[in-house]
């Protein structure tokens, strides 16, 4: 049997307007995705990669076209609608980290169940912090920690809700490749463990390859896609 | 698939109470809670004003409560302007109770040992008033002792005056007594009342000696009533008004005393209120301006916390908890430093509060301050933190996404409109007159208004027109005002509100004290002697002559009442209960005279001049002032029949008279032509120059000496006197002012430091790209100087466009702007700005820019 999709996009398209008129980002893009899979969206900058996964986990609404998350039509919803559904079903990793500066580590990981009013956030938190080896610093302060350590509190805080869907952005887009090596690592482990689907946004060719399918982009079209 | 978490499901208030809100609430602060804090001090000030004020108005109106019969000193007072007949004193004594009597005038006294004179105010004293409450003197035996005769219990600002102490002789008319101390208090009386003529006080038996009340004098004659515990007194009065009314006598009682005082102790404390709003109020535009930055600065975290998960009420309520608790802290911290100086204020108030009381905090009002506070703080919090509510949360994603949609939010007109009609609505609930309250609002709207169209147009501008010839740091410090975040509004409205408050203050006492200035001028009239009486009058003018002074003015003074009105008996117009124009315009003892021409300052308006009548002429034409014909409801033709002391007197109104009241000269509301009243019993008034105050006081010293009944009035004491009371009303404002002031100073220093990080960045980058301290500190000097000095600049137009208004409208005298003290304020105000400024940014530039780097980092 066939596993169930978990991202359908149909025909999205996004426009903005600018000082010349409209600036067209995305232009009919249409993929789906099954759940657990893994998939990389790769292209040049300024092709609409961030903007489609913004689309994708509702933090905006198409110009045109449609995106269903986790079967939820995201156009019939409402801000607070596409909110609660993120609570629920998405995680995020960000190429600037975006950890909440003056929460500390643990505090930064607990905030996705809080927002849900939901109890046991600190040892989940506290666990998945150990998880990605950062137990001895659950106390400190974003400024506090390394740029990795950064992003593993990313990681942490991303799958805290146990999301259905991850989107990552450029996760090591700010890191060494050392470093950049551990997050990626410790990003499919934690992936692999909950049988979340990943949608990865990089220019780095070889961890595109770690994804099993690629969405390729151009100039806000699929130019390729396996 | 269904999301239906509760959390998530929750509506604002539930979120806004939630444990998690106020949590988040509490961690996000981590790193602001000093400049939370800091920013709260923009109400402290003007909540604890309102606190003080508050609980003085509650202590005022509870000590009339109590000390109502003190303020009075009696039960019943009876007054009239002419000596009781025979007659009207056995009808007094008839009335029963205890009694004393007081016969009050002003005079010259003498004080031998130094030589001073001074008018001062005599009160002969019979009996034993004050029967409730006393007369505060040193030493406290003196209260008695001048009742015995040979006594003067003379007023405190008078000994001090001219030095002189108990024991020392007094001359007062012809009679010589000894001064046996001082008077300080009493009941019912200001301090600042007696300014003007200090009393002094000698007994009723010494009254004959000293020769001063003779036919026509003006003198005040009192009887003061205490009646036993079965006596009610507002019934008794409403018995004898018919005769009251028929003897023309006026009364007061401890009823009427209170709803006067009551009155006037209310728009003292109503206007006090408003000068503590206006602090209130420049704070919640700090507090405004803080927010927006700290809201500016959270936009991220609202971002992300939107990409988690959260929604729009929860990321709101946050950030709605933190302001909240800022206004809570502030509300608190200005409550207790309101407590803190609330006993301050009876001192600051003290010459003008006719009556001594413990003072206590009043809870209910230093309560009411906070909440008025916290309202004013939340509301203005609420106008930058609606913008939380429209952070997209893309912005997570894309540190280019502009965050905040351009799409009217119709929250934002609703707080808008709550905080404009709160504060219209406080406003008028203190002006108690609709016209005052509405004025003032407008009035601060338009300020308000002003300052922000003048920040604006300057951002506009220094963002369109910067001269590419400036030097490159002129040019940078001028940029620094139309860059993002910046803090022109803030400082412009704080800095201008300020200067705005202080210098029309002192514009309008400058006006008011001006006006008078310019009667001492040479030739114009300065020194008035009065009470002369016609027997007196050559060798008045004699005397003066050979003191080298121009007689300039000698004008007669005839005392007369109106007995009827177009054919109506006075008695029953005023019995006539829908009451016809003025009460007091018909009762009124007239001071007329007669001449055969205009004044100076007189202009006929309707009708024509007459000056002389042949004798016998049966009805007299005579001229009246236009106001007091509008009160007494008669035109041009009108009859009008006069009691010249007994003889009635029948005129017809030939003509209206516009008059100067503000002249130093004798005015008149009714001027008869010559060929009348020459035989009539008068008083002149004689005017004279004098040229310094050694010549007035020879004056004084030798007309005395002469003529102890007549008096003498130097316009340079009137001057001072003036001077010295606006001094005390000004010091009362000023001192309230310091309030708005001292917010206004608070508010800079916030809005400095809001705009330190940005500040720092900035010259962090320059000074990595090779500029110098000197350049930095240039640049820095550029903005904060021009934006003092714009500040400076706005607030002084508007306070002389507010000088120039009252002088206009209100106070009817030309505009006197100071020049000097304009300019001081153009230097003192960017002065303040700069060193505040300075202050603000000593550690961006005292340190290397790699530490100032990563401090800040």
């Amino acid at each position: 049997m066939n596993p169930p999709t978990i991202l359908d996009v149909r025909g999205l398209t996004k426009r903005y307007p600018n000082a010349d008129g409209t600036l067209t980002v995305l232009d009919d893009v249409s993929f789906s995705l099954p759940a657990a899979s893994t998939c990389a969206i790769v292209g040049p900058s300024g092709s609409g990669k961030t903007t489609l996964i913004g689309l994708c986990a509702g933090l905006d609404l198409p110009t045109s076209g449609e995106v269903r998350l986790d079967g939820v039509q995201l156009g019939a919803l409402d801000e607070d609608g596409r909110a609660r559904l993120r609570g629920e079903v998405v995680g995020f990793v960000f190429q600037i980290f975006q950890l909440i500066p003056t929460l500390t580590a643990l505090e930064n990981v607990m905030v996705p169940l809080e927002l849900r009013g939901q109890n046991g956030a600190r040892p989940q938190a506290t666990a998945l912090l150990d998880r990605v080896g950062l137990g001895a610093r659950l106390s400190h302060y974003p400024a506090q920690l390394s740029g990795g350590e950064q992003q593993r509190v990313g990681l942490a805080r991303a799958f805290i809700n146990r999301p259905k869907i991850l989107f990552a952005d450029e996760p090591t887009g700010n890191l060494d490749a050392e470093t950049g090596r551990v997050v990626i690592d410790s990003l499919f482990a934690l992936n692999a463990e909950a049988g979340t689907t990943l949608v990865l946004v990089t220019h780095d060719l070889d961890l595109a390859k770690r994804a099993r399918n690629s969405i390729r982009l151009k100039g806000g079209r699929i130019i390729a896609g396996e | 698939m269904t999301v239906s978490h509760s959390s998530l499901r929750r509506g604002f208030i539930g979120h806004f109470c939630s444990a998690w809100t106020w949590r988040m609430a509490w961690r996000d602060s981590r790193t602001s809670r000093k400049k939370l804090a800091l920013f709260s001090c923009s109400i402290v000030l003007g909540i604890a004003a309102l606190a003080a004020i508050g609980s003085l108005g509650r202590n005022l109106e509870q000590a009339i409560e109590e000390q109502t019969k003190a303020l009075l000193g009696a039960d019943l007072v009876i007054n009239s302007r002419d000596d009781f007949t025979p007659e009207e004193s056995r009808w007094l004594e008839g009335l029963g109770g205890e009694q004393s009597r007081e016969v009050s005038f002003s005079s010259m006294i003498y004080l031998p040992r130094t030589g001073s004179t001074r008018l001062v105010q005599v009160r002969a004293l019979s009996g034993g008033f004050p029967f409730y409450g006393k007369l505060d003197t040193e030493p406290v035996s003196a209260a008695v002792d001048f009742r015995r005769g040979g006594g003067a219990l003379v007023e405190e600002s008078l000994l001090q005056q001219f030095d002189a102490k108990a024991g020392d002789p007094i001359r007062v008319g012809k009679l010589t007594a000894r001064i046996v101390g001082r008077l300080e208090k009493v009941p019912g009386e200001t301090v600042a009342l007696s300014t003007i003529a200090p009393r002094v006080y000698i007994s009723m038996e010494d009254l004959p000696g000293t020769g001063l009340i003779q036919t026509a004098s003006l003198a005040r004659y009192r009887v003061y009533f205490k009646f036993g515990p079965g006596v009610d007194v507002p019934k008794l009065v409403e018995r004898i008004r018919p005769e009251l009314e028929k003897l023309h006598l006026g009364h007061d009682t401890v009823e009427e005393r209170k709803r006067e005082l009551g009155r006037s102790m209310d728009n003292l404390y109503h206007f006090l209120n408003l000068v503590g709003f206006i602090a209130l109020l420049l704070g919640g535009v700090g507090i405004a301006s803080a927010i927006h930055v700290h809201v500016q600065q959270k936009l991220g975290t609202v971002a992300v916390l939107r990409c988690l998960g959260g929604s729009i009420a929860q990321t709101f309520a946050v950030y709605l908890a933190q302001g909240t608790a800022l206004g809570l802290f502030g509300a608190a911290l200005g409550g207790a430093v309101g407590i803190a100086i609330q006993s301050a204020l009876p001192r600051v108030l003290a010459d003008f509060i006719p009556f001594t009381f413990q003072f206590h905090t009043a809870w209910p009002a230093v309560g009411r301050a906070m909440a008025i506070g916290f309202t004013i703080c939340l509301l203005f919090a609420l106008m930058p933190l609606l913008t939380v509510r429209r952070v997209s949360p893309l912005a997570a994603l894309r540190a280019s996404f502009e965050p905040v949609r351009a799409r009217p939010d119709p929250w934002r007109w609703l707080v808008g409109a709550c905080l404009a009609g709160g504060i219209a609505g406080f406003a008028l609930l203190q002006g108690r007159n609709w016209r005052v309250g509405l004025g003032f609002a407008i009035g601060l709207g338009v300020v308000f208004g002003i300052l922000t169209v003048t920040a604006k147009a300057l951002v506009w501008l220094t963002r369109r027109f910067i001269p590419a010839t400036l030097p490159f740091t002129a040019r940078q410090g001028i940029a620094n005002l139309s860059r993002p975040n910046n803090r022109t509004l803030s400082l412009l409205l704080s800095l201008g509100l300020g200067t705005f408050l202080m210098m029309s203050l002192y514009s309008v006492q400058r006006t008011l004290l001006a006006q008078l200035a310019t009667s001492t001028s040479q030739h114009r009239p300065n020194a008035v002697l009065f009470d002369i009486q016609t027997s007196q009058e050559q060798a008045v003018i004699a005397l003066v002559r050979s003191l080298n002074l121009p007689v300039l003015d000698d004008t007669p003074i005839i005392t007369m009442r109106l007995s009827s009105v177009k054919g109506h008996p006075v008695d029953s117009i005023m019995s006539d209960r829908q009451g016809r124009g003025r009460r007091w315009a018909y009762r009124r003892e007239y001071r007329s005279t007669y001449r055969d021409q205009l004044r100076d300052g007189e202009t006929i308006v309707a009708g024509k001049w007459v000056s002389r009548v042949a004798d016998g002429t049966k009805v007299v034409p005579v001229s009246l002032e236009q106001g007091i014909a509008r009160d007494l409801q008669v035109g041009l033709g009108d009859e009008l029949v006069f009691d010249v002391q007994g003889v009635p007197v029948t005129t017809r109104v030939a003509s209206l008279r516009e008059v100067e009241w503000r002249r130093i000269q004798p005015n008149f509301f009714v001027v008869f032509p010559c060929g009348v009243l020459e035989s009539a019993p008068a008083m002149h008034v004689l005017v004279t120059h004098v040229n310094s105050s050694e010549e007035s006081a020879r004056l004084q010293r030798e007309t005395v000496k002469a003529f102890p009944n007549v008096s003498a009035i130097d316009l340079t004491l009137v001057l001072q006197t003036v001077d010295s009371i606006l001094g005390k009303i000004s010091f009362v404002i000023r001192f309230l002012a310091m309030f708005t002031v001292l917010t206004g100073l608070l508010v800079v220093v916030t809005a400095l430091m809001t705009g330190r990080y940005q500040r720092l960045q900035e010259s962090v980058l320059l000074r990595t790209l090779g500029a110098s301290r000197g350049q930095i500190y240039r640049i820095l000097l550029v903005e904060y100087f021009s934006l003092g000095f714009l500040a400076a600049l706005t607030g002084l137009l508007l306070a002389m466009l507010a000088a120039w208004a009252l002088a206009r409208f209100v106070f009817h005298a030309p505009f006197a702007p100071d020049f000097a003290s304009l300019l001081l304020a153009l230097l003192i105000v960017p002065g303040i700005t700069v060193i505040a400024g300075f202050l603000m940014s000593r550690g961006v530039l005292s340190h290397p820019p790699l530490a100032v780097l990563r401090a800040e980092g």
